[in-house]
């Protein structure tokens, strides 16, 4: 009874998220929403006597693949959201008419199989789920077994190779960063030192005081504009400020 | 008697170096062509020279071999093994090849020198007279060679000078026309001659005079005639007969001493030397194929005659006449060893005034600008003495006017043929009338009456280079035919090539054909003149009867090949070009297209999009998941 | 349960599958893709209790080995065409075509 009430709330959470994985714009929310369907699956699979699966599921896939696909999508941006206007005449309507065709066939015929009552795991894993999986992985699909660490090998070295991009001029040291930075300032106003925090160098600890640079100057970029604004309509600006104001306006 | 046996030559002596003959005109030529312009200055000189020099090679020859007994005088000198068993290149030296290698170089170095002059404002002199020597050198192998390869060697040499000559000055179209058209014709007669010696050696299993001639009796009957009819095909090609004649009055394009030497004195009587050296093998006396020879030179003798009735253009009308003469030679060439003196003969004298009137229609021309048409001429006679008086002994020699060379030889040939076939006589007589009628009309317009010529034109005489030739081929013309003919002598030097016949004929100054045909060539003359010279000649040439505009039309003839062979051959390309195109490129083609279009749509499958593949991919899923679900429920 | 189990897993990937068909950025295609494998692994691990082995786990955990370097991979080419590209749209890499 307990298995049934799991399954079916289990069952309606992880397709109502792969739904939405579907039809979900942002990649972000897609991407929580194949950690909800993984994470579904993984207490499915606990019920279904495989503890050692479920647990693999929760680390591999919500922990490591997942995080893999967040790493990527902050790396390719993540703000940019697909457009879901279909391109391709027809795809949309021919894949939704497959995808529910392949559905409701597998359903059907799985639903006209009469299956005999689950045999259950109960006798296997009676030495524990763990040392039964230990002891197939390790002899009967040992090769196999052997061949997929080659295969994680390779596809760590692959994505070293696809990833790495080769440095085609020198790396620059600090002196020509700085001489750029001078010949910047030189030629464009462009200050060199580096951007201060609000509040450095303040005359008040307080964040309606712009910072001030090395040379007494105002930054600019640490005036604070609601601030300023609403210090120039009640007339108490500092003139300096104003004229940063007044500068932007323009 | 039968012709003599065909001996191996031992060595020694002139006969051995023959060779030279042909080789010295040939080096000229090679000489002069690779040598290009560093040989302009002296280049006609070398020309003639190389000529001269094949002249003095001949003579030799011919002193060697009058000096041999009558049964050893045909002696084949071998040079070279060139298909072995079946062709060597090898050189036959008997009376009938070296009486035409001495026409070929006499009269060919005669007209050498007269080119000089002829050609002296031409820029291409030189080489003008590059292509002479290759034909000199071509119709010496061509009348030398000692079996039929060799000789179809120099046959298409000839052609190949004649076709250059022609179109010498190539920049005119109508000469670039007309060497195309000389050389297409010829082919029609090459195919003829090809044929035949694939038959002569299917045969007899080679191509030598030696081999092929004594054995030609084994051959069938039916072989034989149809060997001889296909060198007559080939002979009628060369020679201008009937039905191939077409081309000789357009090869009239070519410069004047083209015309003299090749179109009137040697290449043309080509023919008549083939059928005349075949003759005792494939033309026997009474044969089919010699019958179709006489029949065919019978016409074209008449058929020349009356094209030059109606030319104006001067060499036109020579050259109409230079068909009707080598049809006499062919007409006595086809009734056996009895015509065959005269026909030679008739060929070397024919070759010396013929000769002579062309080089003295050039000289016409010289002095008149390059005019061609005789009404533009008129009371030249006076201007022009040497040339009037040389034209005028040519033109006495050739109507047969009497004890001049033409008296002498169309008198013997029509004699022999009257002998031979009544009505073919008969036919010839009438032939000779005409022939008195318009080189009557001829000479009348060009030198006697008023000037017809407009003032730009001042007529003069030509220059000494060019009238010593005249002056000699006219010597010639008056004598050659009495001593060749009166008391056998060339009938006696070429019985051992050609054989001669049982009775040897006697020449009868008034028997009754000789009388009729003088006094049909004097009322020939006589209407001529009473009808050019007695009246004014229009300068414009009138528009004339039928009949004068059907001779002018040469018969029609170009009409008729255009209407026979022409037309449908272009209907049959045109046929064949659109079944090509329409038939077999629109199967290829449609297969293709078809192939092409089909994949260039199926291409489209392939958009690149890999959420189409996969759509593709995952619907292919869905399919087999439905014939597992339908297999599972059946 | 069995047949409940199943069914389930059948939806997961058919959602999945559709998933794949009509998303264009690439990353949300890799995630539908594990979305697949996934409901295969509750496939595998439902069958390994209805029959009374770990085979059927086993083969699951197996998966979960290549999905995590499938992934790895999946991932670092979506990001070097990225890099190249400006663009992690699988529409947009469609130069192999006709």
């Amino acid at each position: 009874m307990g298995e049934t009430i799991t399954f079916w709330v289990l069952a309606v959470v992880s397709v109502s998220a792969a739904l939405g994985l579907v039809f979900s714009r942002k990649a972000v929310y897609c991407a929580l929403m194949l950690g909800v369907v993984m994470l579904s699956l993984a207490v499915l699979y606990a019920v279904q006597d495989a503890p050692f699966l479920a647990a693999v599921q929760i680390i591999v896939y919500t922990g490591a693949v997942m995080m893999l696909f967040l790493f990527v999508l902050m790396l390719v941006g993540v703000d940019s959201s697909d457009s879901l206007v279909e391109t391709i005449r027809g795809q949309r309507f021919w894949a939704i008419v497959a995808g529910l065709a392949f559905a409701a066939l597998v359903a059907l015929g799985i639903g006209n199989v009469v299956f005999a009552p689950a045999t259950g795991l109960g006798a296997v894993n009676a030495a524990g789920n763990v040392p039964s999986l230990a002891e197939l992985i390790f002899t009967r699909y040992v090769f196999a077994f052997e061949v997929t660490s080659a295969l994680l090998i390779t596809a760590a070295l692959g994505a070293m190779v696809l990833a790495h991009r080769e440095r085609l001029e020198q790396r620059a040291t600090q002196r020509e960063l700085s001489r750029e930075r001078f010949v910047k300032y030189g030629e464009e106003g462009i200050d060199p030192s580096p951007l201060p925090g609000p509040g450095t160098y303040a005359r008040a600890n307080a964040i309606d005081m712009p910072a001030l640079l090395p040379d007494g100057k105002i930054s600019k970029l640490s005036v604070n504009r609601y601030i300023a604004r609403y210090e120039a309509e009640e007339g108490t600006i500092d003139p300096k400020v104003a004229e940063i104001l007044e500068g932007e306006d323009k | 008697m039968e012709p003599a046996e065909i001996l191996s030559h031992a060595g020694g002596g002139a006969i051995s170096l023959a060779w030279l003959m042909i080789v010295l005109p040939l080096a000229g030529a090679a000489i002069l062509l690779i040598g290009g312009r560093a040989t302009n200055k002296w280049g006609h000189l070398l020309g003639v020279l190389m000529s001269v020099g094949a002249f003095v090679v001949a003579a030799l020859v011919f002193l060697q071999l009058i000096g041999l007994d009558p049964a050893q005088r045909r002696q084949s000198v071998n040079l070279y093994e060139f298909i072995p068993g079946v062709a060597n290149i090898g050189l036959l030296i008997d009376p009938l090849s070296i009486s035409f290698c001495l026409l070929i170089t006499f009269v060919g170095s005669l007209i050498h020198v007269y080119s000089i002059g002829y050609m002296s404002h031409d820029p291409d002199r030189r080489r003008f007279f590059a292509y002479l020597n290759l034909f000199v050198a071509a119709m010496l192998l061509l009348v030398l060679a000692d079996n039929y390869v060799a000789l179809f060697i120099g046959w298409e040499g000839v052609g190949l000078a004649s076709y250059l000559l022609i179109g010498f000055w190539q920049y005119k179209p109508s000469a670039a026309v007309a060497a195309k058209k000389a050389f297409v014709v010829n082919r029609v007669g090459d195919f003829g001659l090809l044929v035949a010696m694939f038959l002569i050696f299917a045969q007899f299993g080679t191509l030598s005079y030696a081999e092929v001639f004594p054995n030609a009796a084994q051959a069938s009957q039916g072989v034989q005639t149809a060997i001889g009819l296909l060198l007559l095909l080939g002979a009628c090609g060369k020679s201008a007969q009937l039905p191939l004649q077409s081309w000789l009055l357009d090869a009239m394009e070519g410069p004047t001493p083209v015309s003299a030497l090749i179109h009137a004195a040697t290449m043309v009587t080509a023919g008549v030397y083939l059928v005349v050296r075949s003759g005792a093998a494939f033309f026997p006396e009474g044969s089919t194929a010699g019958l179709v020879v006489t029949i065919v030179g019978v016409a074209t003798l008449l058929a020349g005659a009356i094209i030059g009735t109606a030319k104006d253009d001067i060499k036109k009308g020579l050259a109409g006449s230079t068909m009707s003469q080598i049809g006499y030679m062919m007409l006595a060439a086809g009734i056996g060893p009895a015509g065959y003196a005269f026909a030679i003969a008739h060929l070397i004298t024919h070759g010396f005034f013929k000769a002579d009137l062309f080089l003295g229609a050039g000289s016409v021309m010289h002095a008149m600008n390059d005019e061609v048409d005789m009404r533009r001429y008129g009371g030249l006679r006076k201007l022009l003495p040497i040339t009037f008086v040389t034209f005028f002994i040519g033109y006495l020699a050739i109507i047969g006017f009497p004890l001049l060379s033409g008296y002498f030889t169309k008198d013997g040939i029509i004699e022999s043929v009257m002998h031979h076939n009544a009505i073919l006589g008969w036919l010839a007589v009438l032939g000779a009338g005409i022939t008195g009628f318009y080189m009557t009309r001829m000479v009348v317009m060009t030198f006697f009456g008023p000037k017809r010529w407009d003032e730009k034109a001042h007529p003069h005489e030509s220059p000494a280079v060019m009238t010593w030739p005249l002056i000699i081929l006219s010597v010639f013309s008056v004598g050659l035919g009495a001593y060749l003919i009166l008391s056998n002598r060339l009938l006696v030097f070429l019985a051992p090539a050609v054989g001669q016949p049982a009775e040897l004929p006697v020449f009868h100054p008034f028997s009754v054909p000789g009388l009729t045909t003088l006094a049909l060539v004097a009322v020939g003359a006589g209407i001529a003149i009473a009808k050019y010279g007695r009246s004014e000649v229009p300068v414009v040439q009138p528009r004339g009867s039928f009949l004068t505009v059907f001779a002018r039309r040469d018969l029609y003839g170009d009409a008729l090949n255009e209407a026979l062979f022409m037309r449908p051959g272009q209907w049959l390309t045109r046929l064949a070009v659109f079944f090509d195109n329409r038939g077999i490129d629109g199967v290829v083609n449609g297969l293709a297209a078809g192939v092409g279009g089909s994949s260039g749509r199926l291409r489209k499958i392939q958009t690149g999009y890999v959420r189409s593949y996969a759509l593709s991919i995952f619907v292919g899923a869905a399919v087999l998941a439905g014939a597992w679900f339908v297999v599972g429920t059946l | 349960m069995t047949t409940h189990y199943l069914v389930l897993s059948a939806l997961l990937f058919a959602i999945g599958g559709i998933g794949v068909l009509v998303r264009r950025n690439a990353i949300v295609v890799f995630m539908c893709v594990e979305l697949m494998l996934n409901a295969c692994n509750l496939a595998f691990v439902t069958f390994a209790r209805q029959n009374g082995n770990v085979d059927g786990q086993v083969i699951a955990f197996f998966v979960m080995i290549v999905a995590a370097a499938e992934v790895v991979i999946g991932l670092a080419i979506i990001v070097t065409i990225f890099r190249t590209r400006r663009s992690a749209s699988v529409d947009d890499a469609s130069l192999l075509k006709y």
